[in-house]
C-alpha cells in the first residue's frame, strides 16, 4: 500500500471549445485543467476550493475517472490511472466512491433507498450491508422502505452517504454536498463526514466553494483559480497566513455571521 | 411609527390537507428598512414572501390575518387592483437567475415588459429605464446585452440583471427571495453589496429571505426567525448576534459555519431544542413534518 492514496503530477484536461468550432474542421481546444500536481495521503481530508469555473469539479470527475485527463499522472494507490481503459477501471471503482452535490437529482426517485443502497453492491435488499449503512449515516433501518421524495434535503444526503460508504472504499469525493442544504442540516452531514473519515479510516476529497465549511473538516487545502493550483497548504496555515491575494478574497468574502466585521 | 409593509396575524394553510404553512406572522417593515427572514427549509420564509408578492400557490389558502401595503389591506381588494398594486410598490428578486428568465428571449424586453405591461409606460421610456438601471448595476455596454440571451452572460450577470429589473420600477418594497445562494463567494459579495447600496440610495424597503445567518449580519436592519412558520424571535441584527434570545435562535446561530472560530461553529442543531421549539408552537405531528415544507 502506498502512502499516498493519489499522486498527481502535470494533470491537464481539456475539452473542446464548440462554441469556437468553425462549421467543417474541429474545434479548438479549451484547458480545464493546466497541470496541475498534488497528493493525498492516506487518511487526510483534502478541502478544494475554488470559484465557479475554476475547475474544481473537473478536478473531481477527473480524480474518480468520471473524465479522462488529457495529459499528466494521476497514481491511485501506485497505479496510474490516468488512461486506464473502462475494463481496466472495473476492480478498482469498489474503492473510489463519490457523493453528488445535488441529492435529489442522483437518486433514482422509483427506487427506495434500500435499493438504491445495494444497487452498487449488487446485493438484495435484505443484505446486512444495506441496514448497517443506514445506521452508520444515522437513518433508522426502516428507511430502507422510503422513497427520496419522502426524504428531506439532508436525509437524502444522508442516503447518498449511506450509498458511497456501503462500498467500503478507501477514497470518497464529495462534491459541493452541503451548498443545497440549510444551516442545521448543514453542521449535521458535515459532523457526520467528520466522525465516519475517523471511524472508517477514510481519505476524503471535499470540493467547496465555501471556506467556512472547509475549515472544520479538512487538515489540508488547494485553491484553485482558472485551472491553476493558486495555493496548497495546512488548513490552519491557509487560515491564519493566506500567502496568494486570490485566496484572501475568497476569504475576505466569507459571510461571517457577525455584524460588527463590515465588508 | 407607520410601517410600509405591515404583516398581523397571518396564517395559511394547505387547502387539501390543512397542513399549517404560516402560524399568526406579524411582521412589520418600515420604508427604508431591512429585515431578514431566517429559518430552516419549510419553515415558511419564502411562503410570506410570495404571500407579500400575492404569487401564493393555488394550493396555499390564507386562513386570517391582513397583509397593509403602504396602508392598503390587499386581501380586501378586487384581484385585479391587487395586482396593479403590487405590482407598482414591489418587486422581486428571486433565487435563481437561470430559471428566472426566460431562455429564448433577449435582455432587454425581459426588463421593459413589466414596466409597459403593468405601468404603462411606453416603449421607448421602458427602453431608457432600462439603459439607466443596467448601467447602475455596473453592466459593461448596456446596450449590447440587452439584445443578449440569458445563456450568453455568467451566473453574477444574470442576477445583476435581475436586480436592475427589480428596480426598474422604482419600487418602494423588494423581496428578495435567497438571491445568491446560487452564486458563488466572491460573487455572493458583490450581488450583496450591491443590492444593499441600491437599498439605501433608493431608500427600498426589502424583505430578504435567507437560511444564512452569515448574509443576514452583513445585510440587514432587524430579523424574524421563523420555526414551522410562526416568528419565534423578532429583533435588530445587533441583539440578535450579541445575544439571541430564543434558544432556536442561538442553536441555529451555532449551526452557522464561522471560519474565525471553528470549534464553536457547525454544531448541529440539538434535538431538545427542536423538541421543545415544535411544542411552543403547538406543531402535532399530522399537519407538519420538519425539513419537509412545500417546495418554493
Amino acid at each position: 500500500m502506498a502512502d499516498n492514496i493519489f499522486e498527481v503530477a502535470d494533470l491537464r484536461v481539456d475539452v473542446a471549445d464548440m462554441t469556437r468550432k468553425p462549421l467543417f474542421g474541429s474545434a479548438p481546444r479549451l484547458e480545464i485543467l493546466k497541470g496541475i500536481s498534488f497528493t493525498i495521503p492516506r487518511g487526510a481530508v483534502l478541502g478544494i476550493v475554488g470559484g465557479s469555473g475554476s475547475g474544481k469539479t473537473t478536478l473531481g470527475r477527473t480524480l474518480v475517472r468520471l473524465a479522462e485527463p488529457s495529459g499528466g499522472r494521476m497514481l491511485f494507490d501506485g497505479q496510474d490511472i490516468a488512461h486506464l481503459s473502462d475494463a481496466a477501471m472495473q476492480p478498482l471503482r469498489p474503492r473510489i466512491q463519490m457523493i453528488f452535490q445535488d441529492p435529489l437529482s442522483s437518486l433514482n426517485p422509483r427506487l427506495t433507498v434500500g435499493r438504491t443502497v445495494a444497487a452498487p453492491l449488487n446485493a438484495r435488499t435484505n443484505d446486512p450491508r444495506i441496514g448497517q449503512a443506514l445506521e452508520h449515516v444515522g437513518l433508522p433501518a426502516d428507511f430502507a422502505r422510503r422513497y427520496p421524495h419522502e426524504l428531506s434535503g439532508g436525509q437524502r444526503q444522508r442516503v447518498g452517504i449511506a450509498r458511497a460508504i456501503a462500498m467500503r472504499p478507501e477514497f470518497i469525493l464529495a462534491d459541493e454536498i452541503v451548498s443545497g442544504l440549510d444551516v442545521s442540516s448543514q453542521a449535521q452531514v458535515l459532523m457526520l463526514l467528520e466522525t465516519l473519515v475517523a471511524e472508517l479510516g477514510l481519505t476524503l476529497a471535499f470540493i467547496s466553494h465555501d471556506l467556512s465549511v472547509i475549515r472544520r473538516l479538512c487538515s489540508r487545502v488547494i485553491v484553485l483559480r482558472a485551472g491553476e493550483i493558486v495555493e496548497d497548504a495546512a488548513t490552519e496555515d491557509l487560515f491564519e497566513r493566506p500567502q496568494h491575494a486570490y485566496t484572501r478574497e475568497l476569504l475576505d468574502a466569507i459571510p461571517t455571521p457577525d455584524p460588527s466585521v463590515r465588508w | 411609527m407607520s410601517s410600509f409593509l405591515e404583516i398581523r396575524g397571518l396564517s395559511a394553510r394547505l387547502a387539501g390537507t390543512g397542513q399549517r404553512l404560516l402560524r399568526s406572522v406579524d411582521i412589520s417593515l418600515p420604508a427604508g428598512s431591512v429585515r431578514g427572514l431566517v429559518g430552516e427549509s419549510g419553515a415558511g420564509k419564502s411562503m410570506i414572501g410570495k404571500a407579500v408578492l400575492g404569487v401564493l400557490p393555488k394550493a396555499v389558502e390564507i386562513i386570517e390575518g391582513e397583509i397593509l401595503l403602504d396602508g392598503q389591506d390587499l386581501q380586501k381588494v378586487s384581484p385585479g387592483e391587487r395586482r396593479r398594486l403590487i405590482g407598482a410598490k414591489a418587486a422581486l428578486i428571486p433565487q435563481d437567475p437561470l430559471t428566472a428568465l426566460n431562455p429564448s428571449r433577449r435582455i432587454g424586453p425581459q426588463i421593459t415588459d413589466r414596466l409597459v405591461d403593468i405601468l404603462g409606460w411606453t416603449k421607448a421610456r421602458a427602453a431608457a429605464r432600462a439603459l439607466e438601471v443596467l448601467a447602475e448595476v455596473s453592466i459593461p455596454e448596456p446596450e449590447r446585452i440587452m439584445r443578449l440571451y440569458p445563456h450568453e452572460l455568467s451566473g453574477g450577470m444574470r442576477q445583476r440583471i435581475l436586480i436592475a429589473s427589480a428596480f426598474a420600477a422604482e419600487p418602494k418594497l423588494i423581496v428578495a427571495d435567497e438571491p445568491t445562494t446560487a452564486l458563488d463567494v466572491t460573487v455572493q459579495k458583490q450581488i450583496l453589496k450591491l443590492i444593499s447600496e441600491l437599498q439605501a440610495r433608493h431608500g427600498t424597503a426589502l424583505l430578504f429571505v435567507t437560511h444564512d445567518l452569515g448574509v443576514v449580519s452583513k445585510v440587514c436592519d432587524t430579523l424574524s426567525v421563523l420555526y414551522a412558520g410562526k416568528v419565534v424571535e423578532d429583533t435588530t441584527v445587533e441583539r440578535f448576534f450579541a445575544a439571541p434570545q430564543h434558544a432556536y435562535s442561538s442553536a441555529l446561530l451555532a449551526a452557522t459555519p464561522r471560519h474565525t472560530d471553528p470549534s464553536s461553529s457547525l454544531k448541529p442543531v440539538p434535538r431538545e431544542v427542536t423538541d421543545a421549539v415544535a411544542a411552543e408552537v403547538a406543531v402535532d405531528d399530522t399537519t407538519w413534518r420538519p425539513n419537509g415544507g412545500v417546495r418554493g
